[in-house]
């Protein structure tokens, strides 16, 4: 084993230990289980502290610049820090436009001065960020986005309605896409990315009840409301290219984000345990053929996915459709993530018919309300269907 | 410990060196070489399987201490998932398949008989009695006189083999080769089958001396290998010619035009072709992560949770690939020119050989959800 690691493994041992001694304990009400999901004052409240305690403990944003918060250390560190998180099952680190989009973007392209502005105030929880790029006529088709921004002396003025904008309510900035040139040759040459202040006049949330019955989003509108000339980011026109580049920190601090866990994974694993003292007739649900059926099959779906990113490593075993593995992978582990969750409700026997509130609800009704919410991810991010086309027409070459 | 458990999938410079050439050799060859044969006695010309022998390929999964060059059975997923895209007909499943059961039960005794596979004989394993895997029935039997009695059912090229490895009734389990040179001219009876790709016939077994006999504490575990092996090839053979009809189905969509427009833009056909991508996908993964795991030493619960998955996966997969390829080609594809027709059958083949998916996902049950 080098030096380096070595170093490394004692570092997870250092965050590991940390964790098991910081984890916090059950706080009576139900967690969200994904940064989508946070409806109520008090979980707010909760995962602020939860974040901000992860910072301060050195363990969020630690490939960022010291000066701006971080630690200015490898990547591999934070990625160590990450995967000891999930393994601790500890709660999200919920900031997460500001952790994986506003933030690494600022980072890579911002101003100096937009760095000691903002960066900071993302690690420590204190500045919430949201997301403004999808409209209520254009969810799909984000390159059609209306809302306009025109330039007017110090300022620019921005008219037209966001919608899906998570922690929309909490948010003191928005990363926003709007159309600064409706006249641009090419739709996505109009578009422009901007670091919107929320508390502006003119700007309006209005949360949106999912079907949950929580909240978790926000449409908002604005009407003539006047953002300073800095908040453009990049040059005039570049909205598109920008809001395309926040994608790549998807793929975690290596690619640049600051880390933490943006949801809590839900597995298979998870489910087999919850039915394991579930009667169904005179025996066990587990017990039961066809249940076991439906089981292995779910477990089987599971496994082809996670052996799937085994296998895209390896180019002589994808050389049919290279990208066929990387382009399907939203849409097969979101299909199956949601009739995972549906199937744990199906197999609770009469009690899965109860919802969160009610005192004999399995878990808590944990997996009623992570049924519900698992659309957020079918839908979120181009639905299934939009998926399916991508995946028909860049990956099979069909026609459209 | 996490039901998902073992996910090891690697693949050396070796092995894709031997995916590469059997590719290629096999596109050579191309579906219209499976075409050529489907109605004859063969399913394949003389002139193939020796160039198979002559590529060393019948020696695949024998040790080098018995003669082979080597290469773990593992290294049969590439070249069977290759000759399935092409639908390519040759006994080589079932010499390395006999090559496994005998190498596992007594390598030593069989050292003669195994060179003579490995120099392009043909073995096939005479197991199955009752009507489907799901049963381990076995009565064929040596008599006092230490000849085999007994009647095996859908033995795989029965018809072109030297050499038949056929499973008995005897203390434990045993094993009996015979050199089918002295069966009387009656005793292999092909059956018509679905696939027109494979052949497999009945063999009656009536006062046949065997050629040797195995017996022995080693038999057991290597029929139960040898049947967990055979799900597996037959899993690579699925899969090769499950993506080989998605081929088939996205040429068609890309080409075929209805009302001015091409059929492959309507998405009530996208979907579903994405559906076939993605099983086939989950089903090479399956394929290459058992390959990986499996060797030359008996097979374990990772190895025997492998193998059932990817043949629970693959055989399925084929099943929806063919089937929709024949509904994709509209009236194309209810007609004999079409290929469809030959994954459809060749799916309803697969499914049942080692036992369907149910059968597996049954054993998987119990492997992964009994605490």
């Amino acid at each position: 084993m080098n030096a380096a690691v070595k170093e490394l493994e004692e570092f997870r041992r250092e965050v590991s230990a940390w964790l098991e001694a910081n984890k916090p304990g059950d706080p009576g009400f139900l967690l969200p289980q994904s940064f989508m999901e946070v409806g109520t004052e008090q979980q707010v409240d909760f995962l602020r502290e939860w974040q901000h305690k992860v910072w301060n403990a050195g363990y969020l944003g630690m490939a960022w610049p010291k000066q701006y918060g971080g630690q200015g250390v490898d990547a591999a560190y934070q990625s160590i820090a990450d995967q000891e998180m999930r393994r601790h099952g500890v709660p999200i680190c919920f900031n997460v436009i500001g952790l994986g989009w506003a933030g690494p973007l600022i980072n890579d392209i911002g101003t100096d001065e937009e760095k000691s502005r903002y960066l900071k105030g993302i690690l420590s929880a204190e500045d919430i960020w949201c997301q403004g790029f999808s409209e209520p006529d254009h969810g799909s088709d984000l390159g059609n986005a209306r809302t306009r921004a025109s330039r007017d002396g110090d300022s620019w003025v921005i008219n037209g309605t966001k919608i899906w904008t998570t922690l929309g309510n909490y948010a003191k900035y928005m990363i926003l896409l709007a159309r600064t040139n409706p006249e641009a040759e090419r739709k996505y040459d109009g578009l422009s990315f901007f670091l919107a202040p929320m508390d502006a006049e003119g700007i309006e949330t209005r949360p949106i009840r999912k079907l949950t019955g929580e909240y978790g989003f926000t449409e908002t509108f604005f009407t003539d409301a006047r953002i300073p000339a800095d908040c453009l980011m990049g040059a005039e026109g570049q909205g598109w290219k920008i809001a395309m580049q926040t994608l790549q920190y998807e793929r975690g601090a290596e690619a640049g984000a600051a880390g933490g866990l943006a949801f809590v994974r839900i597995v298979i694993d998870d489910l087999v345990e919850q039915l394991r003292d579930v009667p169904r007739g005179d025996a066990g649900v587990l017990d039961d053929p066809v249940m076991r059926d439906e089981l292995v099959r779910l477990i089987m779906e599971e496994k082809a996915i996670a052996l799937g990113d085994r296998r895209s490593g390896i180019s002589a075993l994808t050389s049919d459709y290279p990208l066929s593995l990387p382009l399907s992978n939203k849409l097969r582990w979101t299909e199956y993530t949601r009739r995972m969750r549906q199937f744990a409700i199906n197999a609770q026997g009469a009690d899965g018919a109860l919802y969160v509130g009610d005192d004999r609800a399995p878990a808590g009704g944990f997996w009623q309300r992570a049924y519900l919410n698992s659309f957020s991810a079918t839908i979120g991010g181009g639905t299934s269907q939009i998926q399916a086309n991508i995946i028909a027409e860049h990956v099979l070459g069909l026609p459209k | 410990m996490s039901v998902i458990g073992n996910t090891a999938l690697r693949f050396d410079d070796e092995q894709a060196m031997l995916l590469d050439y059997a590719r290629s050799f096999c596109a050579d060859k191309g579906l219209a070489e499976a075409r050529l044969h489907l109605e004859s006695e063969q399913a394949h010309d003389v002139s193939l399987w020796q160039e198979i022998v002559a590529m060393g390929w019948t020696g695949i999964g024998l040790p080098e201490s018995a003669g082979g060059a080597g290469l773990g059975i593992g290294a049969a997923v590439p070249v069977l998932e290759s000759m399935g895209r092409v639908l390519m007909g040759t006994p080589l499943m079932s010499s390395l398949l006999a090559v496994q059961l005998l190498v596992r039960a007594d390598a030593t005794a069989a050292a003669a008989i195994l060179q003579s596979i490995a120099a392009g004989e043909v073995a096939t394993v005479a197991q199955l009695e009752a009507s489907g895997w799901a049963s381990s029935e076995v009565t064929a039997q040596l008599d006092e006189n230490g000849r085999v009695q007994g009647h095996k059912r859908m033995v795989m090229d029965a018809a072109q083999a030297r050499w038949l490895v056929v499973t008995l009734d005897h203390e434990q389990a045993a094993l009996a080769v015979i050199d089918t040179q002295s069966l009387a001219a009656d005793a292999i009876r092909p059956r018509q089958l679905i696939d027109l790709t494979h052949r497999a016939a009945d063999v009656l077994l009536e006062d046949v001396e065997p050629a040797l006999v195995i017996t022995g504490d080693g038999v057991p575990g290597a029929l139960r290998d040898y049947t967990l092996l055979g799900a597996l090839l037959v899993a690579a053979e699925s899969t090769g010619a499950a993506a080989a009809a998605l081929d088939t189905i996205i040429d068609y969509l890309k080409t075929r035009k209805q009302f001015d427009k091409l059929i492959g833009s309507y998405q009530a056909l996208k979907h579903p072709a994405v559906d076939i991508l993605n099983n086939v996908d989950s089903s090479r993964s399956f394929i290459y992560h058992a390959a990986t795991l499996v060797g030359d030493g008996v097979l374990g619960r990772d190895q025997e949770i492998a193998c059932r998955m990817a043949k629970a996966q693959a055989t399925e997969t084929l099943k929806f690939a063919g089937d929709r390829a024949v509904q994709f080609h509209g009236g194309m594809g209810f007609s004999w020119e079409c290929d469809a027709q030959l994954f459809i059958r060749r799916a309803q083949w697969a499914q049942q050989q080692f036992g369907d998916a149910q059968h597996h996902r049954k054993y998987l049950a119990d492997l992964l959800l009994n605490s």
